[in-house]
């Protein structure tokens, strides 16, 4: 188990802010049309522009929609820690962030058949995974009760 | 230019160990000729595609070298479908006669994999356990019915029926017809969806020989018209497949597009079709696509299902060959089965499971990664 802020590792670059007490996901904005993209692009899909700036997302939204993952996904590509055995069904869905973009994310909940179409959620960055002595930090949103 | 389809070929879908994809493309291709009384040296140009078997231009070696036009078409899951469209555009512009359209496929066992960096996603998606289609069609419908006010009975029928259909028809790769307890206690894959509500990548091969319509008498007495055939991509705000971030404002579907350009080209609409072939991938997309392709409104479904309307014998029959749900996707050679079986159909020559009354008018849609659409429309 990794214990120091150096062992942590985010899972990709500029996904979200890192290290931080506060970490929020990362977007952009068009600054031609103000479309709002994640992850955070050099253009804008919208309008074509090509001048975009990095911003801090919204912690907080509404399940917007959802699926449960209900197999092992094959390896490659997944990387999860779960073995066949220890498997169990997970929560995917988009999240809508208000006025802003609606993300993928996977879902924290220990009853995805709980899971409804409206609820409120949140962002949790933490551990998904260990690998090569370090902790692979990710993002995913847990529903606002959870907390 | 109008332009005549004068004689279809279909290898049967499903598994065929030691037939190679392009061995079932050039079945087809030969059945196809033989429909329409032609030979190979009688095409001026031919478009084909394959997605994971050989490359479809290498069929020249098996079908003879006579120094032709031929253009591969890679356009993901539309495919088969854009190599249509292609052979359409290029009679329709006058440069060719007459020529052929073929896609074949041949998928490995299991779901369609997926590279999310050569898809421009990223690495950590496919990490986390985000890169898998299905996860996208159980979000599409779960979204669909909380909006429309679907039930997962109308998810059950919709499948029930095209098994039914595939068991009628002697080209499809699932002939048993499961029963509604079947398909509705099957393993749920990606919630709503469960496991007999999803197709499967397939093997196959379709080959369709069209030609300019005022020629068409020459070859066939029963020559079907193809009156329009439309390829459309996403626009931004659509929800596709792999978007990791979605516009607030939704856009129209592709389908959606492509469906009134399809409709505005051949001047008719949704009330003028006998019978249709909708992408299937699994029964929440069939539900979606009805209202997509603009054959009734957001939310009838639930009400068509149970009434049967989408039946053989109902007022809009659709999927009557037993749909990718029947007949598993091999992607090159999809939307070209979906135009076999209508133009069987207005040929009235589909057997056990011919639509009644001499249908006149018949409708292709196909759907697929990225986010694309092919629609034609057919009459006889
Ligand atoms: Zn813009």
């Amino acid at each position: 188990m990794a214990t120091s802020i150096a062992d942590q590792v985010p899972i990709a670059e500029g996904l979200f802010t890192w290290p931080s007490n506060d970490p929020r996901l990362l977007g952009s904005r068009c600054t031609n049309c103000g479309v709002v993209t994640f992850p955070a692009q050099s253009s804008c899909a919208a309008c074509a522009g090509t001048d975009t700036e990095t911003m801090e997302l919204e912690r907080k939204g509404t399940l917007w929609t959802y699926t449960i993952q209900c197999f092992l996904p094959n390896r490659p590509p997944y990387e999860g820690p779960e073995t066949p055995e220890t498997f169990r069904p997970f929560g995917v869905g988009y999240v809508e962030l208000p006025g802003q973009t609606r993300v993928e994310t996977r879902i924290k909940c220990d009853d995805p058949d709980s899971l409804r179409v409206g609820m409120e959620m949140e962002l949790v960055v933490e551990k998904f995974i260990e690998k090569d002595g370090k902790d692979i930090i990710s993002y995913f949103f847990q529903p606002v009760e959870a907390a | 230019m109008d332009v005549a389809i004068i004689g279809i070929g279909i290898h049967p879908f499903g598994r065929t160990d030691g037939v190679t994809g392009l061995e079932q493309g050039v079945f087809a291709a030969r059945q196809a000729l033989k429909d329409a009384g032609l030979n190979w040296q009688d095409m001026q140009f031919a478009y084909g595609g394959s997605a994971a078997a050989e490359k479809a231009d290498t069929m020249v070696s098996k079908l003879g070298l006579t120094g032709l036009q031929f253009i591969n078409v890679a356009n993901g899951c539309a495919t088969g479908g854009s190599a249509l469209q292609s052979a359409y555009m290029a009679i329709q512009s006058g440069m060719f006669d007459v020529g052929m359209a073929v896609g074949f496929d041949k998928h490995p066992r299991g779901a369609f994999t997926v590279d999310p960096e050569g898809s421009g996603l990223g690495k950590w998606y496919g990490d986390v356990g985000m890169a898998l289609t299905p996860q996208f069609f159980g979000m599409k419908i779960q979204r669909y019915m909380h909006e429309y006010g679907i039930s997962e009975d109308t998810l059950t029928r919709v499948a029930v029926k095209n098994y039914k259909n595939g068991a009628m028809n002697p080209n499809a790769w699932r002939k048993n017809a499961f029963s509604y307890e079947e398909v509705a206690e099957s393993p749920m894959v990606c919630h709503p969806l469960r496991k007999y509500m999803f197709c499967s990548p397939a093997e196959g091969g379709c080959a369709m020989i069209l030609c300019r319509a005022d020629k068409a008498k020459q070859f066939t007495s029963n020559p079907v018209f193809l009156k329009a055939a439309v390829v459309r991509t996403r626009n931004f705000g659509s929800f596709e497949v792999f978007t990791q971030g979605q516009a607030l404002d939704r856009a129209d579907a592709p389908t959606v597009q492509a469906s009134r350009a399809a409709f505005e080209m051949a001047g008719v609409g949704p009330e003028d079709i006998d019978v249709a072939q909708l992408q299937d991938t699994e029964s929440g997309a069939e539900i979606m696509h009805m209202s997509e392709n603009g054959f009734c409104a957001d939310g009838d479904q639930e009400k068509w299902l149970a009434e049967g309307w989408t039946e053989i014998d109902g007022k809009l029959p659709v999927n009557t060959d037993g749909g990718c749900l029947a007949n598993g996707e091999p992607i090159g050679a999809s939307g070209l089965r979906q135009v076999y079986e209508i133009a069987l159909q207005l040929r009235g020559e589909a057997g056990k499971r011919q639509v009644p009354n001499q249908p006149k008018t018949g409708y292709t849609h196909v759907y697929g990664a990225p986010g694309l659409s092919g629609v034609t429309i057919l009459s006889r």
